[in-house]
């Protein structure tokens, strides 16, 4: 019987199912406005042997029944192990938090920071960014990265929004602004890098990850290779499952 | 509460809509947090019932007191010596300062970045909610941080009872000579608005009073070091909070009764937790009542609190003042000598802080520390990552403030550091 790893975040749940390390199925559908439904909808759909939950509302099923829970940072340090066993940081970018993490030679979690309380220079911050911009979340993260000097300041979702509106009230092309806030985000993803660890192999993971002009102005800046890997949205899910399996299945 | 205080509040002058609504969300609060707790001491009924007569019997007590002429000395500040209001037979009670109560009042009057704690003790009064307050005869500030300093200035317009002890911000010779001016100087104050002179006898009462409840606090903290520890950390917070503004004699001999009882649970092997819980020594700001935010994540993640390297902890109760003194003088240069070995983060530099919290740590066999600053207090924030670059032990610095809003990150960052502790 599998094991499944469930991740409740504050925009999708992810679940993957698992049997001897081996990914079986996976499942991703928006957080709504009622997770636990949601959340035990999969859990009956897969009807698996052991779960785990993790994410932002991991303690949801706990309430609700016997489901172990571990954080969205040991989850995402298991699964990233898992899948690039060389992986010594993590940055994890999903839709309210941003989080790096730096692992020991074991795949342990070292050192960690995770911005405090607001969602700025989050996914849900680039989602409203897009929509003020008239871009689909497909079509931001693919935008070709161009020379320019143009800066967004702000940070906060709030205040950005209306400096995005500024700017195209004068006329500036919505392209460069795109760019622009990218960098921002990047600035503040690798000033928190810098306090955590700039140590390769580097992995980006998390809804964000699939954003390729963000990972592309950070290679840029930190002049290092980073790794999305395939499932990356998932790996805060797939980490649950394996420690699912490793902690019950014996 | 055992009777209805309604009356005794209304002469106080509290405002008593506000006031049973603020009643009944602490007392939700206390029964969800405190109440709901496994394995709790017995020992703890009394402080259980302290909190329940917060405002009820105690304030009744001090209402009592004040009729037989006897002053009400609120305080803010470790640094305040607490033996002198005692040695003329005042009450000393630390102030309201750890909910977010009025602060829509207090930014009327100081800069929304301004920290928790200063807000707080300004709403509390400004919202008419604290009968502490109103009860004082003189409320006693001091120069620790510029955020205090300037708040006192408007809290004496308010309040017109204000009185400023300055703190040195450095501990050379001439510092401590102006701290031992200062203690000079608030006797003289105490004994002006008492009536009453200080005597040798009187000093030494007040001293060895004030002693034993240090020493009652101090074997509690050891007891918090063995494994599994017999009292949870929320709950001995809770006694450390209560010491501020309990009658000093009572509460020693309730912490001595709660300390017999658990060195009973060490002797069988009984504790709060199971065997092999990560324990936590939390560094850094003070907790004032009814601040169980942070205690409350950690034990509610998988570990346990062990100690607090705080004003509400160890910074209270580690120094005893010398009791072997011959003179009135004598004993205010002891006490005063007492008080600046406190290793407030206002001090600069401030080295001593790093040694005694890893001596702490030691004492204390934790796993971890998680320095807490209240957002806002630069001089603990700013100690917080001297720290980080001189300990060797697992540590994670937190900034938060009374508010549920990061309460989510919160939990996240702590379950994660917990995690790295197994």
């Amino acid at each position: 019987m599998s094991f499944l790893g469930i991740d409740i975040g504050s925009r999708y749940i992810k679940a993957v199912s698992i049997e001897k390390g081996k990914i079986l199925e996976r499942t991703v559908v928006e957080t709504s406005y009622d997770p636990l439904k949601k959340s035990i909808e999969i859990l009956k759909s897969y009807n698996p042997r052991r779960t785990v939950a993790t994410g932002y509302g991991r303690h949801l099923l706990s309430f609700n029944g016997r489901t172990p829970t571990i954080t969205e940072i040991k989850a995402f340090a298991i699964g990233a192990k898992y899948l690039i066993p060389s992986c010594k940081t993590i940055i994890d970018i999903g839709g309210q938090d941003t989080k790096i993490i730096s692992l020991d030679e074991k795949g342990n979690v070292k050192k960690f920071e995770m911005n405090d309380r607001c969602a700025a220079g989050t996914g849900r911050f680039l989602e409203i960014m897009a929509s003020a911009l008239g871009y689909s979340i497909d079509e931001f993260g693919n935008i070709d990265d161009i020379e320019g000097t143009l800066q967004i300041s702000s940070m906060c979702t709030v205040f950005a929004e209306s400096e995005v509106i500024s700017l195209i009230a004068k006329g500036v092309n919505r392209k460069e602004i795109a760019v622009a806030i990218h960098k921002a985000i990047a600035k503040r993803v690798i000033s928190m890098l810098k306090k955590v660890s700039l140590e390769e192999e580097i992995v980006f993971a998390g809804g964000c990850a699939g954003n390729t002009l963000l990972k592309n102005i950070i290679e840029r800046e930190i002049n290092k290779k980073i790794i999305v890997p395939k499932n990356h949205h998932i790996l805060g899910a797939l980490g649950a499952a394996i420690h699912a399996e490793n902690y019950f299945g014996g | 509460m055992t009777k209805d205080y309604t009356p005794l509040w209304k002469e106080i002058g509290l405002d008593l809509a506000k006031h049973d609504g603020l009643l009944s969300v602490l007392s939700d609060a206390y029964k969800n947090i405190y109440l709901s707790q496994k394995n709790r001491p017995e020992g703890m009924k009394y402080f259980d019932f302290v909190i329940s007569e917060v405002h009820g019997l105690r304030i009744e007590e001090l209402y009592e007191a004040k009729k037989e002429k006897r002053k009400i000395i609120g305080t803010f500040c470790v640094y305040v010596p607490e033996e002198l209001i005692l040695a003329v037979d005042g009450v000393f009670v630390g102030l309201c300062a750890g909910a977010e109560v009025g602060f829509e009042e207090a930014e009327k009057y100081v800069p929304r970045n301004t920290c928790a704690l200063i807000k707080a003790f300004m709403g509390f009064k400004l919202s008419g909610l604290c009968p502490y307050v109103e009860l004082t005869d003189l409320i006693v500030g001091e120069t620790t941080c510029d955020g205090k300093k300037k708040a006192y200035e408007i809290f004496d317009e308010i309040t017109k009872k204000m009185y400023v002890m300055e703190i040195p911000n450095m501990k050379n010779e001439m510092d401590r000579e102006l701290w031992h001016k200062e203690v000079i100087k608030f006797k003289d104050k105490l004994e002006e608005i008492s009536g009453k002179e200080i005597t040798l006898d009187s000093l030494k009462r007040a001293t060895e009073t004030v002693n034993q409840k240090r020493l009652a606090l101090q074997r509690l903290s050891k007891l918090r070091a063995y494994d599994p520890p017999p009292i949870s950390g929320l709950d001995a917070l809770l006694v450390n909070q209560i010491s501020f503004y309990d009658d000093p004699v009572r509460f020693t001999m309730k912490v001595n009764e709660l300390c017999d009882e658990l060195e009973q649970r060490v002797r069988e092997g009984k504790g709060v937790v199971p065997k092999g819980t990560p324990k936590i020594l939390i560094s850094g700001s003070p907790f004032a009542i009814p601040n169980w935010k942070l205690h409350a994540i950690i034990e509610n993640s998988g570990a346990v609190a062990v100690g607090e390297e705080s004003c509400v902890g160890n910074r209270n109760f580690r120094e005893l003042t010398d009791e072997s003194f011959n003179s009135v003088e004598e004993g205010i240069e002891k006490i005063a000598s007492r008080y600046i070995k406190i290793d407030c983060a206002c001090f600069t530099p401030n080295n001593e802080r790093i040694d005694n919290l890893k001596s702490l740590f030691n004492e204390l066999k934790a796993d971890g520390v998680i320095h807490y600053s209240l957002q806002f207090c630069t001089p603990y924030m700013i100690e917080a990552f001297k720290i980080e670059k001189k300990v060797d032990f697992p540590y994670m610095r937190i900034e938060t403030d009374y508010s549920m809003e990061d309460f989510g990150q919160l939990k996240t960052r702590v379950e994660a550091f917990i995690e790295t502790l197994k």
